[in-house]
This record gives structure tokens, sequence and C-alpha cells, in this order.
């Protein structure tokens, strides 16, 4: 773990592996100091947030020091839930070109995958799955040019993440099927249906 | 219920308290009032907590018809404000004084002769419904109420239980129109870049863009280049701040606002410090701007 400079009221955590990351993630945001408002973890990274009033840059740099993130594999799990998934997505024939196996094969491969959620980013809602086991899936390149417009509920795959746009918005993720599950209401008393932690299966489903 | 109603907008009018600070894990960023102080200060000065909601008016314009007995101040951004009665009359209003409607009347905000955002609190804040604990408008997020239009009925809160503060003087300076120094500690990606550009950084004087909001204010002037080695390396999304500098491929400087989103792929050079946050809300396009290192502990 590495410790970066991030102004006067927050540390970046850096590591060599997402599931370090997401290790020192649990164990922090479990046992957090008074002083620490959040923690914002990201793909290598967990971004710690201070109230410089009650704790300083000093006192937070030697508790997340003392604390070190638990070993990976070890990351608690915050439930299951299973989402329908019709793949009919528009870069099927993209993907399948890119896993080296046939348009139907995609929705097989996808759906016999377990996912967790490792963080959440770009909207509210919005979380980056990657598969429990580790990556076995070849990572699939972002589309070149973003789409201006792909629908709520639509779940898309770039890099070695897998995710579901929770609201209509532009993206250029690689889009293989719709979810109707409802990922984001802010009405809900747990908006998101999906927080870090999250493992996720997906059930194929006729439109 | 008491509420005021909106007759005009102006550019863009806003609910906003004091945000919604702990949901990054949710992707949702904090949000809240771009100049703080401004919103504290409005608030105290008709008796309210600090954190209730106001309106944020982005270039003056607004108009509200206030019931009698509303008390309400401006602060923030100076504008000519004016209060016009039902005869017609029309009633000076200085900045940072709170002041009662004695009887039904149209509050007019006009031209900002200083600063950009300008805070209108009324006693009671406003009763809009909130979302995650909070009434305020994240502009990139789309949550929260929205932007104020025409007609909106606004219901006050009820009575806060201290009174309007005795003090009828605040001495506050309008936001400056000149130079606006912004204090800067180094962030997590300053090594990304070349000993030229952190000089570049520091010695240059910036120049506000027409294309900023409250996402981010884009600073214009010379490219800050990365070392060799790392032009065209992709970082992985992190966590930003408000304040955090983001430099984009082409070199160009943001300096991220109250509706930043919560992770970004953009090396971030610098952060500027919390005591110069809300200088940033008051940036007119076109003012200067130099980033000094901040020294201290903290």
């Amino acid at each position: 773990m590495r410790l970066l400079p991030c102004g006067d009221r927050a540390l970046l955590a850096e590591f060599g592996e997402l599931e370090q990351a997401l290790g020192a993630y649990s164990r922090w945001s479990t046992s957090a100091p008074a002083g620490i408002i959040e923690f914002v973890p990201a793909a290598r990274t967990v971004l710690v947030r201070l109230d410089p009033a009650v704790m300083g840059l000093g006192a937070a740099e030697q508790w997340l020091l003392a604390h070190p993130p638990l070993q990976p594999g070890a990351l608690p799990s915050t439930g299951l839930v299973t989402l329908p998934l019709v793949y009919d997505g528009d870069d099927l024939t993209i993907v399948s070109e890119v896993w080296g196996c046939s348009r139907d094969a995609v929705g097989d491969l996808h759906g016999a995958t377990e996912w967790v959620c490792a963080f959440i980013g770009f909207a509210p809602g919005f979380s980056y799955l990657v598969p429990t086991a580790g990556s076995v899936l070849p990572p699939v390149p972002r589309r070149a040019t973003s789409r201006p417009r792909v629908p709520t509920g639509a779940v898309g795959l770039a890099a070695e993440y897998c995710g579901i746009y929770p609201r209509a918005s532009p993206g250029g993720w690689q889009v293989i099927g719709r979810t109707p599950a409802v990922m984001w209401d802010a009405g809900r008393a747990f908006p998101a249906l999906v927080t870090p932690g999250t493992r996720v299966r997906f059930e194929a489903v006729r439109a | 219920m008491t509420a005021v109603r909106v007759i005009d907008s102006g550019p863009l009018a806003l609910v906003q308290d004091l945000g919604r600070p702990a949901f990054a894990t949710l992707g949702v960023s904090a949000s809240g009032a771009f100049d703080r102080a401004a919103h504290r200060l409005a608030n105290r000065l008709v008796g309210n907590p600090d954190d209730a909601a106001a309106v944020e008016c982005l270039l003056g314009g607004l108009r509200l018809a206030m019931p009698p007995g509303t008390w309400f101040t401006i602060t923030g951004a100076w504008s000519d404000a004016v209060l016009v009665l039902d005869d017609g009359a029309r009633r000076a209003i200085e900045p940072h004084t709170a002041m009662r409607v004695n009887a039904a009347a149209e509050l007019q905000l006009g031209q900002v002769s200083h600063g950009l955002r300008s805070t209108v609190a009324l006693r009671g804040g406003l009763a809009v419904p909130s979302v995650l604990g909070s009434r305020s408008r994240d502009t990139l997020a789309g949550l929260g109420p929205a932007p104020l239009r025409a007609g909106d009925v606004l219901p006050l809160g009820p009575e806060p239980a201290s009174p309007v503060p005795v003090a009828d003087l605040v001495p506050v300076d309008p936001p400056t129109e000149g130079v606006v120094e912004l204090g800067v500690r180094p962030g997590p990606r300053h090594d990304w870049f070349t000993a030229a550009a952190h000089r570049l950084l520091t010695e240059t004087e910036w120049i506000t863009s027409a294309r900023s909001d409250r996402t981010g204010v884009r600073l214009d002037g010379p490219a800050l280049s990365r070392e060799p080695e790392l032009v065209g390396v992709e970082l992985a999304s992190e966590g930003m701040l408000r304040g955090s500098i983001q430099i984009s491929p082409d070199g160009a400087p943001t300096v991220l606002g109250p509706d930043h989103p919560v992770t970004g792929g953009y090396p971030v050079i610098a952060v500027v410090v919390d005591d110069s946050l809300d200088l940033l809300a008051q940036l007119r396009p076109g003012q200067p701007v130099r980033l000094r290192r901040a020294t201290g502990r903290r």
C-alpha cells in the first residue's frame, strides 16, 4: 500500500491490485474512527476523506498504517442478488469475437460467472462488477465512440468489468443485454440495489 | 403553510443546502452550496440553522413573490436587488442584511456586479422534499429538487427556534473583481507532471473559462505536460474531491466543483485547500486566477 497526498483533507491509498483495494475498503469502512467522513473505493485505490477539524492528515495516516488491509480473498460478502437478464444487446457480436465464441455462448459464459461489486462510480448506483473467481473472461475494449444514449437497465462490458446503467445516459460500454431490475431509486431506504461487496448472479430470461 | 412563488428563475436558480457528504460509495457526490460561507452567513442572518435550504442564484435575474411576514437576506454575489411593493414602490436591498417583508412584495435580483452566485435565504428554509438527507440539487447526477422554474411554489419550513439576530450590519467585502488567489497542495498524481508543468501551475495567471459550472471550473492557459513516459498512459478511475485539479490529456486544468463525478480517470496534479474552495463559486468567466502553494500542516 502507498499513501499518496490529496490536498489538505484527504489521502489516497493505492494498491497493486483491485482485491487489495477491496480488502482495505472492507476493513476500514467497518471500523472508521471519528474524523473520517468516508472511504471511496475504486479500481486500485481507496480515497480517504477527512474532516480536518476532527482528524489531521498525520493522525489519519497513522490510523491507516495501523489497520492494514484484510488478506485478498477475505472480502466479506454483503449479500447476493440475482438479476434477470435478456441477452439481446447490440454489441453481442463484438463481444463474441473478443471471447472467441458464438453469439449465443456470450450469454452462457456471462451467466455462468458469479460477479461481485467492486465499487460504484460514473453515476449514482452504477456498479463495477468483477468475477468473484478473478478475471477469467478476456477483457473487452470500450466502444471507439460513446453512444449518446444507453437505456436504463442496459448491461455492458468494459475491460474486466460488467456494469448496469441505472438510468439512461451516454455510455461507451459494450452492451450485451438488459435487466428489468431497478438498480437505483433515490426514494428507497437503500437506493442502490448493489453496493461494494454485493455478489451478483445473472439469470437469462426471454424478452 | 407559507410559501414563496417563483416568478422568474433567471439563468439558473437551484435549491441548495450543505449537501449529502457521505454517499460516495453509492456513486453520489456531496453537492451542496458552492459558496458555503455565503450559505452559512445567509442562514445565520435570518436565524436558520446553517444547513437550511436556500436558493443559489447564478447571475441574478431571480424574481420571487414573497408573502407578508417573510424574513430574507441575500449574500454571495452582489446584485442590484430590490423589493417591489404592491403600489409599485421599490426599496433597494443591502446585501448581508436581514429584511422583513411587511406587505406582499416581489423580490427582484438584477444584474450581478461582483461575483457570480448569490444566496437567497428565507427564514424557515425551503421545505422542499429531500433526497438522501439533503435538499441540494446535484446538477451532474440529476438528484434533488429540479432547477427552479417560473410558477414553482416553494414552501417554507416552520419558524426556527432561534430569533432573527439583532446584528444589522455584517461587514463582508464583495467578491473581488481582480486576481483571485487559491491555495493548493499536492495531489496524488503530482509526480506524473514535469518540473516545467509544476512551475507553470503556480506562476501562470490563469483565466477562468466560460465553460465552467458546478461540476468543474476550467482554467485557460498553457498546457501542463506529463513526464514523457506517462504520455498516453490511462489512469484507472480513482476517487475525486471538490477542489481536485484534474489535467485532461490536452494539458488543461479543471478544478472540480461540488457536483463533481465521484471517480475520475484524469490525473490530479494538485488540490485546492478547503479555505479557498468558496472562492471558486464566485469566479466570473475571464477572471484571472493564481494558484499558490499552501503551507501548514493541518
